[in-house]
């Protein structure tokens, strides 16, 4: 069975990317949080819920919001669609934030609304929230992004797990460092309505997932 | 067509004891792992928690270390790889499984790992990078010389049957021949004071599906098994994975669904690629962790999935919620039990307190029994359930 990633967005160093488009760039950027907000204001996704996320889940929740809008899920059951992502950091972003919280026993004050997102699968809560996702669902954690594991998990959910199609990829945020490269994976010539732009599906292997995660840097500025 | 998986050898760590048998045993004698802590180290208004033993840690350790002859000081390895290191020495020296085999895969899951490294008073003595999951992972690996990098999942409270699905589909689909999976986490302040943040502690040994039931209690374990398509290499009555499934609820990222639907369709998924029915199953080892909302939605998913009325424990009651040992530990005493028919007391329940009424076991009991469910949901809104079965 053929599978094919019909659409993908990768966020990294201040730009946005969806299916080779670069979408979005600004250079004076200093943070993650200023950032990911005006990609969020920019996109003009209204989900009043993005503001409570952590850094984690808003780039995971962006991203996947980006490969979604190109290529609508709607057409699937809830229940056929997964979700595989990934990252090196686990919620160690959010992790330090909860640990300052009770370092001092004079100033203790965890709160819930930290503590939450200091498991890596609540990005995935929160995608599947908005997308309305109810399949197989999990959070792998690798040091560097792993094509093998991606393409080997994705593929024997949809082979073997009864998923039709899959947001896969890898979220990763450590402070001001992030990078996103999330994608659709679906089975060829199943694959629902037609591909909006001009963008041309090509096949999830290992091979393609190593050249994809390189595909847009660091010449694609210089093409737009 | 799916190649077979057979589970093998396991092992369990927890505070009733540093092997399946001894936690068998004093499960078996209604030993509470689950006992107030004092110290100043965990919380500062105190904490009732299922700690392991530090001392018996360190000599099991030191057994482990002489026995694979390894020249590293105890302090090398940190609390919870220390667990993870007996816990898959145990594993394999009742296989031939080898972890240096290439067709051996290598599955860990945990949820927090080593986050005890962010303390002040550890910094001095591991680098930083043992802080990621992955490094655990490696350190782990590399002591056993496993040839594949292992699998790391981190899925909140289903992190331990995610793991066991993940090698099981590996192996399903002759990927892979063997694998090693192993779960496990350790309590730290880090996790009692965020659960206290959302006021989800009971005040006394947890009591799942009780009425009176009043939040869970955390506690520390580790497990492992060794999965196979061989056979040949299991002992024991032959019990094989028969099908499992993950869900997620898309409801809430730290409250259970309202209807049990999601938990119902990843049990009724387990149970079609297990080509059985509700009928076949004899005993259910539910997650159980005796907060409100979590057992009222168990109890509605089992009813939805026409399980209602089948012998129903959470080992919770024993020795907490292990969380990403959970699904790992309680599948071994499942499994136990689907071997020898002995179902145990589910510790802390009295008086029904569920929505749907469940059979839970208020004594321990022997059926005879061929097929087993597990399962076991999450923040994050996720879910899993396995179905295991006796050949």
């Amino acid at each position: 069975m053929g599978l094919i990633v019909t659409s993908y967005c990768h966020i990294f160093e201040k730009k946005v990317v969806v299916n080779d488009r670069l979408t979005f760039f600004q250079e004076n950027f200093l943070n993650f949080a200023d950032f990911i907000k005006s990609v969020y204001k920019k996109e003009e996704i209204n989900y009043p819920r993005f503001y409570k996320m952590d850094s984690l889940s808003k780039l995971g929740f962006i991203s996947s919001a980006l490969v979604i809008n190109e290529k609508p899920i709607a057409g699937y059951c809830s229940d056929a669609v997964g979700v595989v992502m990934s990252n090196s950091s686990s919620s160690l972003d959010t992790d330090i934030i909860h640990n300052d919280t009770i370092k001092d026993r004079a100033h203790y004050f965890p709160s819930p609304s930290v503590f939450v997102y200091t498991l890596p699968n609540i990005m995935i809560g929160e995608i599947c929230i908005k997308n309305k996702i109810k399949g197989e669902n999990v959070f792998l954690i690798s040091e560097n992004f792993d094509e093998k594991l991606l393409f080997g998990y994705t593929r024997e959910l949809i082979e073997k797990a009864g998923m039709e199609t899959i947001l896969c990829g890898w979220v990763e945020v450590m402070g001001d460092r992030y990078e996103a490269l999330t994608m659709l994976v679906e089975k060829e010539h199943t694959e629902g309505m037609g591909i909006t732009g001009s963008f041309t599906p090509f096949p999830f292997t290992e091979e393609n997932l190593k050249q994809l995660i390189k595909r847009n840097r660091p010449d694609l500025l210089w093409k737009n | 067509m799916n190649n077979p998986v057979y589970i093998t050898s396991d092992n369990i760590i927890t505070s009733l004891g540093f092997s399946t048998r001894e936690n068998i045993s004093s499960l078996e004698n209604h030993v509470i792992g689950i006992k107030p802590v004092e110290g100043p180290d965990l919380s500062p208004s105190g904490a009732i928690l299922s700690k392991i033993d530090p001392v018996n840690l360190e000599m099991r350790f030191s057994a482990l270390s002489d026995q694979y002859k390894k020249k590293e000081a105890s302090t090398a390895y940190t609390r919870l790889e220390k667990m993870f290191l007996i816990s898959i020495g145990d594993v394999l020296s009742k296989t031939d499984i080898s972890p240096s085999n290439p067709r051996t895969l290598f599955v860990i899951s945990t949820t927090k790992g080593n986050i005890e490294l962010l303390e002040d008073r550890y910094k001095a003595s591991f680098p930083h990078r043992r802080i990621y999951l992955w490094e655990l992972a490696r350190v782990i690996g590399d002591f056993f010389h496993f040839s594949n990098r292992p699998v790391v999942i981190s899925n909140a409270c289903i992190s331990g049957l995610v793991a066991i699905l993940t090698a099981a589909r590996f192996i399903q689909s002759g990927r892979f021949d063997h694998a090693i999976v192993a779960g496990g986490d350790v309590v730290s302040e880090f996790v009692i004071s965020g659960f206290q943040s959302f006021q989800s502690l009971g005040p006394v040994p947890c009591k799942p599906f009780d009425h009176h039931r009043a939040g869970l209690s955390l506690g520390e374990g580790c497990g492992a098994m060794a999965l196979t398509s061989a056979l040949s290499k299991t002992i024991g009555n032959p019990v094989r994975f028969a099908g499992g499934s993950v869900t997620n609820d898309a409801n809430h990222i730290s409250g259970p669904s309202r209807t049990g639907e999601e938990l119902s369709l990843a049990i009724n998924r387990a149970l079609t690629m297990a080509s059985l029915s509700p009928g076949d199953i004899g005993y259910i080892s539910a997650h159980g962790t005796a907060t409100l909302y979590n057992d009222e939605m168990e109890s509605k998913a089992l009813g939805l999935s026409h399980l209602s009325h089948v012998p129903v424990n959470s080992f919770k009651g024993y020795w907490g919620h292990t969380l990403g040992a959970a699904g790992m530990i309680e599948s071994i005493v499942a499994i136990h039990s689907l071997r020898s028919g002995q179902l145990f007391q589910s510790a802390g329940f009295e008086e029904p307190g569920v929505p749907v009424p469940l059979n839970v076991l208020t004594r321990h009991e022997t059926h005879s029994i061929h097929g087993c469910l597990k399962t076991a949901s999450g923040f994050g809104g996720c879910n899993a359930a396995i179905v295991y079965q006796k050949l």
